[in-house]
């Protein structure tokens, strides 16, 4: 059984039809992405996965259990976490209190316990930190723990957002554009750490228009257009398929 | 330049190492004013700087923490201070008794307001909170039956501890607004740093994130709500006791712009802000006195000046203080942190 498992998913907004019949299906250990030109429904499928709109019809199954039209914190705790297209960190608060933040569904003390600082507090919030600061050090923000997220070089922003995805708990990570407005180097440097996530066994589904990255680490490639999925496949069959060509470039004598 | 911005950095750290033993020295000078026997107006200034705190560190935990504002706070310090006068002037409950349910029926209404509004943000919340402020004002103002109406409560009794009679006079008063400030400076500290405080924190920061975290933000709103409502009902039952007469109009919509200006003057977010800002807000009528025509006119002009030159309070920038990690949390890095900016 996929981990994922997203069955003739459609989404209308009144008249509009943004998601018309879409199925995917995403593998334990797999990079997944789905490229598509401006208004193809990437972002709304998203949305629609982590519980932000209802859909309109189909199923969403991860991990065996239905989640489509579930609360984004009920989807958090199956196990599914996100980044944003445009950074959405906790700009005023420090690099490793964003993290905690991720984790505060696991963290159990009772208000008691915080006024009177308990032991039961005291361990919880030990180990909340520790587990964030180990999570820091692996993917290599821990000597800016103290900073605010605020004053991160836009790369480690990026970064930062998939430590406080991670730090959820869940081994499934979908990256909303996690290249957009990066520079070369900083491409390059994101293309190895994703890599190396996958090493460590996280599932990622993607959304990217960098096509360099998405050919460079993608196992298998969706084609999203006008709601549609036009084609699927690994990624040297989907930079030669016909049709995605038409979608990026137009079709040969479209212009009259 | 340079040079004195490294006296006023290392300033800060030496605070930053010995803040334990400022904080202890602070404590023991205000208490010791309770042993100098000063005069009744003065105690009674001091008294409503240390009521003003708590009421600044109650909005602070809506509007500094959590990014939310509310208007109508001098709502829940009047439901405070009527729980506890009714409490004690017809049942003969003992004021600490009368305390605590105040401070808990305060917390409900802060409860059923949170609720309200939790899924309402920026002026349409401001507005709900001054409706909020309005309706409890009329309720007190028409149920005569248990308010007294415009006439007021009268004739509070002095809070008694051990047979030991608290009067403004003896400074005993003072002495209880000032252990309710130390417990809610405590407090609010507390929850900064746990993962409430930290929730809290994010919802401000970026709502819909926090959500897509797995947040239960609504729940976090009404909590923020709730503890704000107790904490500003704390403050409410205090002043009752000293005051030992109040009625609807003692808590108007001016209180409630008064909470505010000293939480936004303070700086909102920061603790330490809200002493500031209330020792300034609330002293500086008492100092202008003589000229009582222009008071208003000076504050005005304060408040301009600030949100012109430094629109994030006197305390309130970002602390340059490197994070503080829970004892026992193995950071292998050295010198982590450093300047966060």
């Amino acid at each position: 059984m996929s981990l994922l498992e997203i069955k003739n998913l459609t989404k209308n907004f009144k008249g509009l039809v943004a998601l018309d019949n879409v199925s995917i299906h995403v593998e334990e250990g797999e990079i997944v992405s789905i490229i598509g030109p401006n208004g193809a429904g990437k972002t709304t499928l998203f949305n629609l996965l982590t519980g932000v709109y209802p859909v309109t019809q189909g199923e969403i199954v991860f991990r065996g259990q239905r989640i489509e039209n579930k609360s984004p914190q009920k989807i958090v705790q199956t196990g599914i976490a996100r980044t944003f297209q445009n950074i959405r960190l906790f700009k005023e608060m420090r690099v490793i209190e964003n993290v905690l933040v991720g984790d505060s569904n696991n963290i159990n003390y009772s208000f008691i316990d915080l006024v009177f600082k308990t032991k039961r507090y005291r361990n919880a919030e030990r180990e909340s930190t520790q587990k964030a600061m180990d999570i820091l050090e692996s993917i290599g923000l821990a000597q800016y723990a103290s900073y605010y997220a605020q004053n991160l070089p836009y790369g480690l922003q990026r970064r930062l957002e998939i430590a406080r995805a991670i730090a959820t708990g869940t081994s499934f990570l979908i990256l909303d554009e996690p290249a957009a407005g990066m520079n070369p180097q900083e491409t390059e440097d994101l293309m190895n750490f994703i890599k190396d996530l996958k090493g460590k066994g996280y599932t990622i589904l993607l959304i990217e228009h960098d096509m360099n990255v998405v050919m460079n680490i993608s196992d298998r490639i969706y084609v999203l257009d006008y709601g549609k999925l036009i084609a699927t496949g690994l990624p040297h069959e989907i930079a030669t398929h016909p049709k995605v060509i038409e979608a990026y470039l137009g079709q040969e004598g479209d212009e009259e | 330049m340079k040079k004195s911005n490294t006296i006023y950095v290392k300033l800060k750290e030496f605070y930053w190492k010995n803040e334990k033993h400022f904080i202890s020295a602070l404590i023991a000078i205000l208490v010791s004013l309770y042993f100098l026997n000063l005069n009744q107006y003065f105690y009674r200034v001091l008294t409503m700087i240390c009521l003003y705190s708590i009421l600044a560190l109650s909005l602070n935990i809506v509007l500094g923490y959590t990014g939310r504002l509310s208007l109508g706070h001098a709502a829940f310090y009047s439901i405070g201070a009527y729980v506890s006068a009714i409490m004690q002037v017809r049942y003969n409950i003992d004021f600490f008794i009368a305390l605590i349910l105040g401070v808990i029926i305060a917390g409900f209404f802060g409860f059923l307001l949170g609720l309200t509004t939790m899924r309402l943000s920026g002026s349409y919340l401001a507005i709900t909170t001054i409706g909020f402020l309005e309706v409890i004002r009329m309720v007190l103002l028409s149920w005569e039956s248990v308010t007294n109406g415009a006439f007021g409560i009268q004739n509070i009794p002095r809070p008694k501890f051990f047979g030991y009679e608290l009067t403004t006079a003896n400074g005993g008063i003072y002495l209880l607004a000032l252990v309710a400030l130390i417990a809610s400076v405590y407090f609010s500290a507390a929850l900064n740093d746990s993962k409430l405080g930290r929730n809290l924190r994010a919802i401000k920061n970026d709502d819909f994130a926090t959500t897509m975290m797995g947040v239960n933000t609504n729940r976090y709103k009404v909590i923020a709500f709730t503890i704000s409502g107790a904490m500003a009902g704390l403050a409410g039952t205090i002043f009752a006791s000293m005051n030992r007469y109040i009625d609807p109009n003692t808590f108007n919509f001016d209180t409630s712009m008064l909470i505010v200006c000293i939480c936004i003057l303070g700086g909102m977010g920061s603790i330490k802000g809200q002493l500031l800002g209330a020792l300034l807000l609330v002293s500086f009528p008492e100092i202008l006195r003589s000229f009582a025509l222009y008071r208003f006119v000076v504050y005005g002009l304060i408040l301009l000046v600030m949100m012109r030159f430094r629109p994030q309070g006197l305390l309130g920038s970002l602390s340059t203080r490197p994070y503080k990690f829970p004892r026992g949390v193995k950071v292998k890095e050295e010198g982590i942190g450093g300047e966060p900016l």
